[in-house]
């Protein structure tokens, strides 16, 4: 992985994973405190697809496994049901350090290859920041469609039921293709967003200058 | 004046013609019964749900809710934030929870939020209407609302994960939290309480993305439903509710069952129980109908 701000972490956390996720990380400091118990493990409801269930994560980022926890695909099968953060004896917001994971991973050019989770994810938010809020036939076509428009062809056809049933129950509406619900200050919107991601790029950007 | 106000953040699945739009319309029936008046945020914004952390980092996604936030303040000063959606109250408050416990972060979320001219200051209650509804009107008048006991009726209720965890509902435990139970009981129906998927995961967005580890997470739900007797399954959660309905087809094909089981809002069931016609508690915007819940609803 080559990216300008990769190469940077790298340099400057060489050898320091643990730092680098304390300093970058959404609520990575907190990893110091797992006491390797793993009841975050097997409380996952996904805990059998895992290649690195969390309690192992940990450990990894202690064990300066960068390029292993940056690039795996475990982060990005979590499905946000917070049991791990229920059950942790030492109250770790677990839940928020996986999306922060995957979220960096990402960010530092790393993130898995075609890993589903990840693609829609991205679709969603394009979905709402578009109009700041989800257009949910858009985004559920967008689905339909994502790996080519043959595939997606015979994905809506096999979704045609479905989709008939959702309209019959007025809860998925043709209309939205020709716009849809959104906010009416969206330039406001677009402006504040814009200027969250500056800030935020800084505060990396920030911890890469100082090396 | 209505007899209890709020500020109310109604979400995007709730919008007309979204997927959830049969809970608002539950829901405004619902605050009608009850003498509550919901007013929408004006111009609220999208949350981010649960997988917004793929796009979007962590100030961008805590400005979204700081908008709502600081819409409401302006807006309805006086009254708590109020959520039917499970995921927009779990990230409204959870927003307000780390902006008022980190200040660094709260002062980037205004610079950012100057934008828009607005100013958080975080001095708002975030609560889930099952809170106002337990809190606020109490199981005694919402029994003494009661018009047309839902008797005979047995019912799962599947609370699920984020109107759980990671906050839950005071006074409840994250393992088995019992209000779902107490309403259906107010109501006058018979409560499953060997129902041991309770607060399972219904897969939440990964139903879209990995539909096969989905699916086999919401088969458990039913398949546990129907081992305890059940007629229908009942939740809090607009997600719950999609995911564990609109897949049964999906489900039958893939695993050889033939289940055929709706799955319902807890503010239909008070319509119902409260007089109200099936329109009115949106009984047609089910896509799997309960026959028994409609005939009460008819008779």
């Amino acid at each position: 992985m080559t990216t300008a701000v990769n190469q940077a972490m790298v340099e400057k956390y060489k050898g320091n994973f643990l730092k680098e996720v304390t300093d970058n990380v959404e609520e990575g400091n907190w990893v110091k405190m797992c006491m390797q118990c793993g009841v975050c493990s097997g409380s996952c409801p996904l805990g059998p697809h895992w290649d690195h269930p969390p309690q192992e994560l940990f450990m990894m980022i202690r064990a300066n496994k960068r390029e292993e926890v940056l690039s795996s695909t475990s982060m990005w099968m979590c499905t946000s049901c917070y049991n791990c953060v229920a059950r942790c004896p030492r109250g770790l917001p677990i839940t928020h350090i996986m999306h922060g994971l995957a979220h960096y991973g990402k960010r530092m050019g790393m993130k898995p290859k075609n890993q589903p989770t990840e693609k829609f994810g991205q679709m969603f938010w394009d979905n709402l920041i578009k109009k700041g809020r989800v257009n949910e036939l858009k985004l559920g076509l967008g689905l339909y469609f994502k790996d080519g428009f043959a595939e997606g062809v015979k994905v809506s056809m096999g979704k045609q039921k479905l989709g008939l049933n959702m309209m019959k129950a007025k809860r998925m509406s043709p209309m939205e293709m020709l716009g849809g619900h959104g906010v009416k200050d969206l330039s406001g919107f677009h402006a504040m967003l814009k200027k969250a991601e500056e800030l935020e790029a800084a505060r990396v950007g920030a911890n890469t200058d100082a090396k | 004046m209505a007899k209890h106000e709020y500020s109310y953040y109604p979400g995007c699945s709730s919008q007309k013609g979204a997927s959830s739009s049969n809970l608002e319309k539950s829901v405004v029936t619902l605050c009608e019964e009850l003498d509550i008046k919901l007013n929408p945020i004006p111009d609220w914004n999208c949350c981010g749900a649960s997988i917004g952390y793929a796009g979007g980092g962590e100030l961008p996604r805590m400005t979204l809710s700081a908008r709502n936030l600081a819409l409401s303040e302006k807006h309805h000063p006086d009254q708590d934030v109020v959520a039917t959606c499970a995921a927009c109250w779990l990230n409204t408050r959870e927003v307000q929870e780390r902006l008022n416990h980190n200040p660094a972060l709260k002062a980037e979320t205004n610079i950012a939020l100057q934008s828009v001219k607005l100013e958080y200051k975080g001095n708002k209650k975030v609560r889930h209407m099952v809170e106002v509804l337990i809190e606020d009107i109490g199981y005694d008048v919402l029994g003494s609302k009661v018009k047309k006991p839902l008797e005979g009726l047995k019912i799962a209720g599947y609370v699920g994960c984020q109107t759980n965890r990671p906050f839950g509902i005071d006074g409840e435990s994250f393992e088995n939290p019992m209000y779902l139970d107490k309403m259906v009981e107010t109501l006058g129906a018979e409560a499953l309480t060997k129902y041991d998927k309770k607060v399972a995961c219904c897969s939440g967005a990964l139903m879209f993305s990995e539909p096969e580890k989905g699916q086999a997470l919401v088969k458990d739900i039913i398949e546990s439903a129907y081992d305890s007797g059940a007629n229908m399954i009942v939740t809090p959660c607009p997600l719950c509710q999609a995911n564990v309905e609109i897949y049964q087809d999906d489900i039958n094909a893939r695993y050889k069952t033939n289940f055929d089981m709706p799955v319902m809002y807890y503010s239909q069931l008070m319509d119902v129980a409260f007089g109200r016609s099936a329109l009115d508690a949106a009984l047609n915007g089910n896509i799997i109908q309960s026959k028994r819940l409609r005939e009460i609803a008819d008779k």
